[in-house]
């Protein structure tokens, strides 16, 4: 089983360096290798591969890592193989942000006054999806007063989610024009990555995978049941916060760069421990990697499958993601 | 040896710090020549001022003037294709507000304007300021006096029996409305009509269908494809104005001209007169 874990992790940092050079042979024009090194001897490479692809790849491949990461929290937490990392309110908190900025400049015509929307607009969607997605949580957090409550808090995450979901539609409703930006977030878009992003999520990176290292022994006592974890003198209750405050962070990282993607954080713990089951430690690492490596694939894909035309990646997660996944069910499933 | 090099280091800071103050400056003094515009009405602006030559990519809405069919389409204004309009080369970029690819074009150095296209004013602001970025404010003054002259001319050509008429103007079957707040609106106040939709509700608001159907609207406007089955939908069969054909329906090419907030509202307003035109000369509208 160790050889089939380390197998696993080279794989996936083969996977990840051979998607990083195709990420930044692909492009506007398609895929072709020419038309790549064509473009490496031209004027235009420092724009076009180094300010865009190349923080466009990255970016895609950091994104990826921290929805793996808080898929594979979200499901060692809840002690539940269908959880997501917008679990807990963290998708519909970050739309909903993103949807009052787009309908702003509506909502400034009627009533709700200009000084407020214009402050509104000037908050970046960034910035917005971001705290949009932390109060999501913290939402979720306080109607279930706290995280001691395993099901109080998946059906506080649930209501949160619902009752967001319905602010954004009346938003919609009130400003048709914010419709169309609020699709795209929600199909997810690696397009705008800039160096920027790929600051934001390093970092965010960073910090969060020695912290959900650290972490990874509760995870792991958890498996055992909730008694069993407190019996071995775990403080559970602060532990299990400080859990949800780190998903909640890499979710949130995530979705405000990238929107929602879907599947990543699902499908890829999944993934890894279908191929190769292990303590939370390994888990959360090679589930990162393995977001990475599917949300890196998708990017390359949405940008090649119908150039010069672009696909949103979310769509492609979801096709990449649920195609292997139920493969994998189906081969183990008759043992 | 640090002393004296000192004050030279901080001479070339200023130089540079007055360069990059003054750099927009020479910038803005050549007119744009390669220009990437990510919504419809703003294509539609510079085409009037006669720089469709100078567009080098659009979004994929904008459709008119026919040459601009040819270019490369460049996505949405909401899930713009950065790396495409970079290699581009533009030298200006036209956008609406909230789109997150203003952010991230401007971080990759390109020249972005961002212009709002709600109303009559935004309209002639725009062609303006599009006027004076093409070095051209004689010709923009002149495309938007001819707005106006064919809104003049459209509001006469109004039969009088017309005037004061109550006005449903659909813009999507959900239903959604144009409010008098909208562009679309404010022409229909210039041809003297009386908008169903309160002030208040905004632009363009979503309505109960029992609303429009209390309302008793004495005209209904509509895309020809959505007028079609309007008659279908439950207790929209009671509607006046559908029983007596007091009707103007646009396929969707000439609808587009009435929903495009650019150098097209003048004709826009030309094609709703004659409509109601038409329907006077039909019905002889005395009878309420």
């Amino acid at each position: 089983m160790q050889r089939r874990r380390r197998r696993l992790l080279w794989a996936l940092a083969a996977a990840s360096g051979v998607l990083m050079l195709a990420g930044l042979a692909a492009g506007g024009d398609g895929w072709s290798w020419a038309g790549f090194t064509q473009l490496l001897q031209g004027p235009d490479a420092g724009l076009i591969v180094g300010q865009i692809r190349a923080p466009r790849t990255l970016g895609a491949w950091l994104t990826g890592a921290l929805l793996g990461l808080a898929g594979a929290v979200a499901q060692g937490l809840f002690r539940n193989p269908l959880a997501d990392p917008f679990l807990l309110g963290s998708a519909s908190g970050a739309s909903l942000a993103v949807v009052a900025v787009l309908a702003a400049g509506t909502l400034g015509a009627q009533g709700l006054g200009p000084p407020a929307a214009g402050m509104l607009s000037r908050v970046g969607l960034v910035a917005a999806a971001f705290a949009g997605a932390l109060g999501g949580v913290l939402l979720t957090l306080m109607l279930a007063r706290g995280a001691q409550h395993t099901l109080r808090l998946l059906l506080a995450g649930v209501v949160v989610g619902v009752v967001l979901t319905a602010v954004s539609d009346l938003l919609t409703l009130a400003a048709p024009e914010a419709l169309r930006g609020r699709q795209v977030f929600m199909l997810g878009s690696t397009g705008f990555l800039g160096w920027d992003s790929c600051l934001m999520l390093g970092s965010g990176l960073v910090l969060a995978l020695p912290m959900a290292q650290r972490l990874s022994r509760t995870l792991d006592a958890l498996v055992l049941g909730e008694d069993s974890a407190r019996s071995l003198g775990l403080a559970l209750p602060q532990l299990r916060l400080a859990l949800i405050c780190l998903l909640a962070a890499a979710t949130g990282l995530a979705v405000s760069q990238a929107g929602l993607v879907a599947f990543v954080g699902l499908a890829a713990p999944h993934l890894v421990r279908r191929y190769a089951p292990g303590p939370h430690g390994y888990t959360l690492l090679a589930s990162a990697a393995a977001g990475a490596v599917l949300l890196l694939a998708a990017d390359v894909a949405a940008r090649t499958l119908i150039a010069p035309q672009e696909l949103p990646v979310g769509v492609l997660t979801a096709v990449f993601g649920g195609t292997y996944l139920l493969l994998l069910l189906n081969r183990q499933s008759p043992s | 040896m640090t002393q004296a090099t000192a004050p030279s280091a901080r001479a070339l800071w200023r130089l540079l710090l007055v360069a990059c103050l003054l750099a927009p400056a020479w910038v803005g003094a050549a007119p744009p020549q390669r220009i990437v515009s990510l919504v419809p009405g703003l294509t539609e602006s510079l085409c009037a001022l006669g720089a469709c030559a100078r567009l080098v990519g659009t979004d994929r809405y904008s459709n008119w003037p026919s040459e601009v069919q040819a270019l490369p389409k460049l996505g949405g204004l909401d899930d713009a294709q950065v790396e495409r309009i970079a290699a581009l080369r533009p030298d200006l970029v036209l956008a609406a507000p909230s789109a997150r690819a203003v952010q991230r074009l401007e971080a990759l150095g390109l020249r972005v304007i961002v212009l709002h296209t709600r109303s009559h004013q935004d309209v002639r602001h725009n062609l303006l300021r599009l006027g004076a970025e093409l070095g051209d404010e004689a010709r923009a003054q002149q495309v938007w006096r001819q707005i106006e002259a064919q809104m003049a001319e459209a509001a006469a050509r109004v039969p009088a029996a017309l005037r004061g008429r109550s006005v449903y103007f659909e813009v999507e079957s959900s239903p959604y409305a144009a409010g008098p707040t909208s562009f679309i609106g404010e022409t229909l106040v210039q041809l003297g009509l009386n908008n169903i939709v309160p002030a208040a509700l905004g632009p363009f608001p979503k309505l109960s269908p029992e609303f429009v159907v209390r309302a008793q609207p004495e005209l209904v406007i509509a895309e020809a494809r959505n007028l079609q089955d309007m008659a279908q939908r439950p207790g929209w069969a009671a509607l006046r104005a559908l029983q007596r054909q007091r009707l103007c329906s646009f396929p969707t090419e000439r609808y587009e001209v009435l929903v495009r907030p650019g150098p097209r509202m003048g004709l826009a307003a030309l094609q709703l007169a004659d409509c109601l035109a038409a329907i006077g000369k039909d019905q002889g509208m005395d009878a309420r």
